[in-house]
C-alpha cells in the first residue's frame, strides 16, 4: 500500500518534469498548437496572391530572384550579372553584351545589396538596383519586365560592397569601394599601400523618367576598406553614411591587421555639399576606363559604350564633403532609421552596438568638436556624435532594419540570432535564434522612410542539418518571421537560390501594378525583327546567313530551309508574333554551340549557329507554348561548301 | 415643339450612337483565360472586346479548329453605316411631319431591318460555325458522329470545346433600343395629343 502511494508520487513526478519540457519546446521551438497558427500565417491558398513581393539577391550565384511573402515560394530568377541559359540571357546576340566590361566579357558576377527605387523616401517599386562586388558594376532591374535593364561597371573600385542604396528621391544610387587600390591603377608595391593606396565613392546619378544610370562623380577617400552604407533621410537627407574598416591601412593578413584598432570610422558624406563643388568646378577630371551598358525594351538589344573619364572630388582637400564618426571595432552594417536621426553602426568584433546621433553630429560639426583628422578629413568626437549604446545585445552584430513603429532588428551572425531593440531607451525586447549564421536582414520596406514592420526575412550562411541533405553542398535559405507582436515569431524556412545575400521587399500592391503582359509588335525596332509571315525571308551575305523567322502557334516560318552550307555563319533572327499573355516561344538548334531563345510575345531574338556537318538538321520550339507544341518544328538542309544548291526556304511548300 | 415630336427626333437621333458603340458583344470563357477573349461587333467593324489583340487571338484559336480568319471587311460594313444614317433622318423627318403614322411606320421598318440584321448576323455565324477547313488541325464530332460545329448562340450562353461563349446586345444595341421605345412612345403621346 505504502509502495503504491510512493508510486503514484514518483508517477506525478516525472508527469510534471514531462510538462515542462515540452512546455519548454514549445516556448523556443513553437511545436505543437504554435506551429499550427504559423502555418495558417504562411498559408496561401491555391490561386491565391501572396501580400508582399520579395527580391533576394542570388549572391555568388550572380542573379536576383523573386520571392513571394509569406509563403516563400520563388516566382522568378532574374539573371543580372552571371549568365542564364534558360533565358539566353549572355548568350543570344542582344543580351551578350550586357556582360561586357572594361575586362572583356565576364560571365559571372557576385551580386549583393539589392534597393529598390524611392519617391519622398518610400519606395515607389519602379526598379530594382544591385551590385557586383567582384568586378564593380551596379545593374538596373525593371519591374515592368523583370529583366535586366542596365549595367554601369564603377571605375577607381574593387570590391563594389558598400553598394546600391538609393537616396529618397532616388537621385542618386550610391556605391562604395570595399578594397582601396591604387587611383589610377598603376604598377607599384603593395607594401606601399599605406598612404597611396585610395578608395572612391561613387555616385551615379539616376534619371527619373527612364532611370537611365550615370556616374556623375566619385568621392576620393583615404585608403580604409568601405563596408557597407545607407543614405540619410528625412531631416538627413543629402547625407550618406559609410562603415569603415581597416583605418589601419593594412595590406597582408587583414583578420589580425585590420582589427587593431580601438575605433574605426563611419563617414558621412555630404552629398549636396559634392554636388555644389562639382557647380564650381572644384573637381577632377581623371581618365578612367569602364563600360555602360543599356538595355532596350524597343530594340531588344543592348548598346554598349566605353567610357573614359570621370570627376573626382578629392575629400582630403573639400572641406565639409566628408566627416569621420569614430565607430567601435570594425563596424559593418552602417544603417539609418526611418526618421534619419540615428545611424546604428555594428562593431562586428565589438560587445555593443554604437548608435550616432545626425542632429548631434551636425552641431558637434558647426561647434568643432574635433579629434584630429585623418588625411585632411575631421574626426568627430566619438562623445559628441553618440546617441546610445545597445549593451551586450549578442555576438557578432552586422545589420539592423526597422519596423516604423520605434523597433529596430539586428542580426548577430556569431550568436546566430536576431534581436529586437528599442530605439532611443536602446534596450533589448526579443531575441530568437537563426538556423543559422544570420547576414542580413530585410523588412520590406525597411530600408526607407515607411517600413511595412509586419515580416522580417533573416538571411542565413549556413543550413546545416534543416533540410534534407544533398551532398557536401547543401541548400541556403532564408527565414520568415512574425513582428507584429511585441515577440517576434517564426513562421518558416524556405531555400533560396544562390547565396541570400541581402534583399528588398514591398507590399504587392505598390510592385505589380507595373509588371508588363507582352511587349507590342508595333513597337519592336529590332533591326532583323519580322513583323508577319509574309516577311519571312533567308538571306545570304558571303558566309553570313540571316534568317528572318517568325513563330506563332503552332508553327515557325519558314520551317524549311535548303542551301545553308558547312562553314556558313547563321543567324536565326526569331519573332514572336504573338500578342497575348505568358505564350512566349522557344528554340534551339541540334548542334548550336550556345544556349536557347525563350522569345517573350512581341520580342525578336537571335542566336548563332554554324552548321559543321553536312546533312538535314532539325530545329524545335523549346517551351511548351499549345497543343501542338511537339509540332512547331523545322529542318535546315547543309550542303558542302562547294555545293550549287540554291538558297530557298518554305512554309507548307509554299 | 410637341412632345411627340421631341420624343420621335431625340429617339431616332439615338441610332447615331451606333457609329461608336458595339451593337453585339461575344465573350469567350475558358480556364487559360482569366481575362477572357471578347469580339465586339460594330456597324463598320469588328473590334477586340475586351482587351487589345483579342481579334488576333481568336482568330489564333479558330485556325485550330479550321475556321475562316474573321474579316476585316465585309459588304455589311458598307450597307449598315448607311442605313443606319439613313433611318436616323427618315426618322427626324418623320419627327417634324409630327404625324403619328408616319412614326409608327419608322418604327415598322425600324423593326423589319433589325430582324433583317440579326437574321444576317446570325447566317454568318453559321458559315464560320460550319465552313470549316477540311484539314483542320482538330477534328470533332458530335454525338452522331457529324462533325462538329462551332457556331456561336446568336443570344445567350453555349458551351464550345473548353469555352464557355456568351453572345448579348452591347451598348450600341440598347442605345438603338431605347430609341426605338421613344418612337413607339411618341406614337403614342401623338395620338394622344391629336
Amino acid at each position: 500500500m505504502k509502495s503504491m502511494y510512493k508510486n503514484a508520487i514518483l508517477a506525478l513526478i516525472f508527469m510534471a518534469s514531462f510538462t515542462l519540457v515540452a512546455c519548454n519546446q514549445g516556448g523556443s521551438n513553437s511545436g505543437g498548437a504554435l506551429k499550427s497558427s504559423a502555418a495558417e500565417k504562411v498559408f496561401v491558398a491555391p490561386g491565391e496572391y501572396d501580400s508582399h513581393y520579395a527580391f533576394i539577391s542570388g549572391g555568388f550565384s550572380g542573379q536576383l530572384s523573386v520571392y513571394g511573402l509569406p509563403s516563400g515560394r520563388l516566382f522568378k530568377v532574374i539573371p543580372v550579372f552571371s549568365v542564364d541559359a534558360e533565358k539566353a540571357y549572355g548568350f543570344n546576340e542582344e543580351t551578350k553584351d550586357m556582360l561586357r566590361t572594361s575586362h572583356g566579357y565576364i560571365p559571372w558576377g557576385d551580386s549583393h545589396h539589392p534597393d529598390i527605387s524611392q519617391t519622398n523616401g518610400v519606395i515607389d517599386g519602379r526598379w530594382v538596383f544591385i551590385n557586383e562586388n567582384n568586378t564593380p558594376r551596379i545593374a538596373r532591374i525593371s519591374l515592368e519586365t523583370y529583366e535586366t535593364a542596365e549595367i554601369l561597371e564603377i571605375p577607381n573600385s574593387a570590391g563594389n560592397h558598400s553598394s546600391s542604396f538609393v537616396t529618397e528621391n532616388t537621385e542618386y544610387v550610391v556605391a562604395g569601394t570595399r578594397f582601396s587600390v591604387p587611383i589610377p591603377q598603376r604598377d607599384m608595391a603593395i607594401k606601399d599601400y599605406k598612404g597611396n593606396f585610395k578608395a572612391a565613392l561613387s555616385f551615379i546619378k539616376v534619371d527619373p523618367e527612364s532611370g537611365n544610370m550615370d556616374l556623375d562623380f566619385q568621392v576620393l577617400m583615404p585608403g580604409f576598406d568601405y563596408d557597407l552604407s545607407h543614405p540619410g533621410r528625412g531631416k538627413s537627407h543629402g547625407w550618406f553614411f559609410f562603415s569603415t574598416y581597416n583605418t589601419e591601412e593594412a595590406h597582408t593578413l587583414l583578420e589580425v591587421n585590420a582589427s587593431q584598432n580601438d575605433k574605426d570610422f563611419i563617414a558621412a558624406v555630404n552629398w549636396k555639399k559634392a554636388q555644389e563643388y562639382i557647380k564650381q568646378g572644384k573637381f577632377k577630371t581623371m581618365p578612367a576606363n569602364y563600360v555602360h551598358n543599356v538595355y532596350s525594351d524597343e530594340t531588344h538589344s543592348t548598346t554598349s559604350t566605353n567610357k573614359k573619364s570621370v570627376r573626382v572630388l578629392d575629400a582630403s582637400k573639400l572641406p565639409g564633403l566628408v566627416y569621420l564618426m569614430p565607430t567601435p571595432k570594425s563596424p559593418h552594417g552602417c544603417d539609418v532609421d526611418p526618421s534619419g536621426e540615428y545611424i546604428v553602426g555594428s562593431g562586428k568584433l565589438s560587445a555593443s552596438m554604437t548608435v550616432h546621433s545626425f542632429s548631434k553630429m551636425l552641431k558637434a560639426i558647426e561647434n568643432k568638436e574635433f579629434d584630429g583628422e585623418a588625411y585632411g578629413i575631421p574626426i568627430l568626437k566619438f562623445e559628441s556624435t553618440l546617441a546610445g549604446t545597445v549593451e551586450q545585445p549578442g555576438l557578432g552584430p552586422l545589420h539592423t532594419e526597422f519596423d516604423g513603429k520605434g523597433n529596430a532588428y539586428t542580426t548577430f551572425f556569431i550568436s546566430s540570432e536576431v534581436v529586437k531593440w528599442k530605439l532611443g531607451t536602446w534596450e533589448v525586447v526579443d531575441r530568437k535564434p537563426t538556423y543559422y549564421s544570420v547576414g542580413h536582414l530585410m523588412i520590406p520596406g525597411g530600408n526607407s522612410r515607411k517600413p511595412f514592420g509586419k515580416y522580417l526575412v533573416a538571411m542565413n550562411k549556413i543550413t546545416k542539418d534543416r533540410y534534407l541533405p544533398t551532398g557536401p553542398e547543401v541548400t541556403q535559405s532564408a527565414q520568415l518571421y512574425d513582428i507584429s507582436g511585441e515577440k517576434m515569431e517564426l513562421l518558416l524556412d524556405f531555400p533560396t537560390v544562390g547565396e541570400p545575400h541581402y534583399a528588398a521587399g514591398a507590399p504587392a500592391e505598390v510592385i505589380k501594378g507595373f509588371s508588363k503582359k507582352f511587349f507590342k509588335l508595333e513597337e519592336n525596332k529590332h533591326p532583323y525583327a519580322t513583323k508577319s509571315e509574309a516577311d519571312a525571308r533567308v538571306v545570304r551575305d558571303g558566309k553570313n546567313v540571316h534568317i528572318y523567322m517568325t513563330a506563332i502557334r503552332s508553327h515557325f516560318a519558314p520551317d524549311n530551309i535548303e542551301g545553308i552550307k558547312v562553314g556558313d555563319r547563321v543567324y536565326f533572327h526569331v519573332t514572336n508574333l504573338e500578342q497575348d499573355y505568358d505564350v512566349p516561344h522557344g528554340i534551339s538548334m541540334i548542334g548550336a554551340n550556345t544556349s536557347e531563345l525563350l522569345i517573350m510575345p512581341g520580342q525578336t531574338e537571335t542566336f548563332v549557329w554554324e552548321p559543321k556537318q553536312v546533312g538535314v538538321w532539325p530545329f524545335y520550339c523549346t517551351d511548351f507554348c499549345s497543343a501542338l507544341h511537339q509540332e512547331m518544328q523545322g529542318y535546315v538542309r547543309v550542303s558542302p561548301r562547294n555545293s550549287n544548291i540554291k538558297l530557298s526556304w518554305s512554309l507548307d511548300g509554299e | 415643339m410637341k412632345k411627340s415630336k421631341v420624343l420621335m427626333i431625340t429617339g431616332s437621333l439615338l441610332l447615331l450612337t451606333l457609329f461608336v458603340l458595339p451593337l453585339w458583344n461575344i465573350t469567350l470563357e475558358a480556364p487559360q483565360y482569366p481575362d477572357p477573349l471578347g469580339l465586339d461587333i460594330h456597324i463598320d467593324k469588328l473590334a477586340d472586346g475586351n482587351n487589345p489583340n483579342d481579334v488576333k487571338n481568336i482568330d489564333l484559336l479558330n485556325h485550330y479548329i479550321g475556321m475562316e480568319r474573321l474579316p476585316e471587311d465585309m459588304l455589311e460594313f458598307q450597307i449598315f453605316p448607311i442605313v443606319v444614317l439613313v433611318m436616323a433622318i427618315l426618322g427626324v423627318l418623320a419627327g417634324l411631319t409630327g404625324k403619328p403614322k408616319v412614326y409608327l411606320t419608322w418604327v415598322v421598318i425600324m423593326a423589319v431591318l433589325g430582324i433583317a440584321g440579326i437574321y444576317d448576323f446570325y447566317s454568318w455565324l453559321y458559315h464560320y460555325g460550319h465552313n470549316l477547313n477540311p484539314h483542320a488541325i482538330l477534328k470533332f464530332v458530335d454525338k452522331n458522329g457529324n462533325p462538329m460545329a462551332y457556331d456561336p448562340p446568336v443570344f445567350g450562353t453555349k458551351q464550345l470545346l473548353n469555352f464557355t461563349v456568351h453572345s448579348y446586345p452591347a451598348s450600341g444595341a440598347y442605345a438603338m433600343m431605347v430609341g426605338i421605345l421613344m418612337a413607339i412612345w411618341a406614337f403614342v403621346t401623338g395620338k394622344k395629343e391629336s
